[in-house]
């Protein structure tokens, strides 16, 4: 049995196989199965076309309406209604409706349905964030989705995996999203493709659990399949904390193979940000100058959790957003809304002339509750600055850390943090 | 299966948001849905698009994200086929379990340009170029994808194994 990394073992438990190596088609159980209100209903469809009258684990089924929620139009409720009828008929444990519901990537570690080795499929590309819990998570489409809930399996090739080594000591303004958006500059959105990527280092093992999701999230912009972390002692707490499983925990053995190992000197970064129309179009901070803003979005999977919420309040303190540009704050789930009001970041948000949404994906998507018109421009912490990704197709998005985001917004354009001090 | 189709040629990193914009994805309607096809990218498409029209493009096709509203309103248009020189994960996947024929091939992409006829041989992989009178190999499909696509799909395949 040769050595495997820490993604191998998860999907060789999974496969029941005593290993696995890169390139196997394997079939193995899922743990977790999740979609949301765009592909639940397509995946519902299907259920019912094959003939299926249950789920396989009405607990391991877990459906979140949060793209289009509150319902922004007719068609959107009737595709919510979808996800609703079914999840009661299938008693599903896991669905979240109304005032529970959050920003699925964000709502599903804090209520602890996922923990450390399991394997999560999402019918949503950003199920990747549940590799920084030791998870191995990727996105599938509705129809694998469909699959996975009436048998509980589904297939996958054992990917390849890159190592992303970090050391040394980050700046104060630099977070996991700084981290990943520099790896994206370096390698293309199509630099991990099929592959999982792995992160390691001391800079990695500094960051906190929020920020190691903000990291995994973003696995998918360069094309990977998962992105993962190896759980610690921050992890161990993290998941014990709330998990409704027993978690397991792996790690890569030392003579695992890597299809590459690329190190980087953490403490030379600077905050990064993404330009249009691509996440690989990333550049330092320092070099963005004199974008100006009509609007400033913080909040989605990558950046809408507590601490993302705590430094936007630290740099907005006492201070305003640029009159005209449109500040959104979106804290990502039911429980970060309210720790935010608890902690006075609401008083803080609202002073400094903020929006604050219902926890939605909402502008991420282009959605609603804040698409831009044609021309305009916007910085946000998502994930992803297609072209037209948050409203016109002319209109531009540019992606970086909370930090970042709030400073421009006081200043009406692209900032570092230090500038609003 | 054989395809006969003329093409319309797109660049690298085609994604999901180009292929269906997301304020469009409150309905799974396949003939909805194309009417939206790459209605930011090229307006034009979804007007003059003919049955059996082949799309071709360079590399990461379909990245971003899993939505499966991507390969349906390429159905939708009545495509009979991407090729492409690598395809999102995601949308590789999903492209097989809707049964989207997608063909890697990074020679016949350099080979072809907008307004071309193709031939394909779906089962051999073989693309014939009968404007420039050149032919291609495509990637083989791995056996696996195969069986699938022969079972008629992800969802039809569970079914004749009788798991339902
Ligand atoms: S916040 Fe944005 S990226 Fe995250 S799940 Fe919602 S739409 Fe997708």
């Amino acid at each position: 049995m040769g050595a495997m990394t820490i993604t191998e073992k998860i999907l060789a438990k999974g496969a029941k196989l005593k290993s696995v190596k890169p390139g196997d088609l394997i079939n193995s159980k899922v743990d977790i199965a999740l979609a949301n209100d765009i592909t639940a209903p397509i995946a519902i469809k299907e259920f019912y076309a094959v003939g299926a009258k249950k789920v396989f684990n009405r607990k391991r089924v877990v459906l979140v309406p949060d793209h289009y929620t509150p319902n922004k139009d007719v068609k959107s409720a009737e595709q919510c209604k979808i996800l609703r009828d079914f999840a009661h008929e299938q008693k599903i444990t896991h669905y979240y409706d109304a005032g529970e519901v959050g920003v699925e990537h964000a709502l599903l570690p804090e209520k602890g349905v996922v923990v450390a080795g399991d394997i999560v499929i999402g019918a949503d590309s950003h199920t990747c964030t549940y590799g920084a819990l030791g998870a191995f998570s990727t996105g599938v489409g509705s129809t694998d989705l469909a699959a996975a809930m009436v048998t509980g399996e589904v297939w996958f090739k054992v990917p390849e995996t890159m190592k992303f080594v970090f050391n040394g000591k980050l700046d104060k303004w630099v977070s996991g999203k700084d981290l990943i958006l520099r790896i994206i500059g370096d390698i293309g959105v199509d630099g991990a493709l099929y592959r999982a990527m792995e992160f390691t280092g001391s800079a990695v093992s500094s960051l906190s659990m929020d920020s190691r999701m903000s990291m995994c999230n973003m696995a998918i912009e360069a094309g990977g399949k998962s992105g993962i972390i190896t759980p610690d002692a921050k992890t161990k707490k993290y998941v014990e904390e709330r998990g409704e499983r027993k978690a397991r925990y792996y790690e890569s053995d030392a003579a695992a193979e890597y299809f590459s190992v690329t190190e980087y000197d953490a403490s030379k970064l600077e905050p990064q940000v993404a330009f249009p129309h691509l996440p690989e179009n990333t550049r330092g901070v320092s070099e963005a100058k004199n974008i100006k803003l009509d609007q400033v979005v913080i909040g989605s999977c990558t950046n809408g959790r507590l601490e993302d919420m705590a430094v936007a309040a630290k740099i907005l303190k006492g201070r305003k957003a640029k009159k005209g540009l449109r500040l959104i704050i979106i804290p990502a789930t039911p429980a970060i809304y309210e720790a935010s009001m608890k902690k006075g970041y609401f008083k803080t948000f609202v002073e400094a002339g903020a929006i604050i949404s219902p926890p939605t994906c909402g502008p991420c998507l282009g959605g609603h509750m804040g698409i831009l018109a044609t021309g305009e421009r916007a910085l946000a912490t998502t994930n992803r600055n297609f072209k037209g990704r948050m409203g016109a197709p002319n209109s531009e998005l540019y992606l970086s850390n909370p930090a970042v985001a709030a400073a421009s917004a006081v200043l009406g354009k692209i900032t570092h943090p230090d500038a609003v001090k | 299966m054989k395809i006969k189709g003329k093409v319309w040629k797109f660049g690298p990193d085609i994604n999901t948001d180009d292929i269906i914009p997301a304020p469009r994805l409150v309905s799974t309607d396949p003939k909805e849905l194309a009417k939206y096809c790459f209605e930011y990218d090229r307006p034009d498409f979804a007007k003059n698009v003919k049955k059996g029209d082949i799309i071709v493009a360079e590399k990461n096709f379909g990245c971003g994200s899993s939505r499966e509203h991507a390969p349906i309103a390429i159905k939708g248009a009545e495509v009979s086929c991407v090729i492409a020189k690598s395809f999102a994960r995601i949308f590789y996947r999903n492209s097989f379990n809707m049964g989207l024929l997608i063909l890697e091939s990074e020679e016949a992409v350099d080979g072809t340009s907008e307004g071309d006829t193709l031939s394909v041989d779906a089962a051999t992989g073989k693309i014939k170029n009968l404007t420039t009178k050149k032919e291609y190999m495509a990637r083989p499909i791995p056996e696996f994808m195969r069986n699938l696509v022969a079972d008629g799909g992800l969802m039809a395949s569970i079914k004749k194994r009788g798991v339902v």
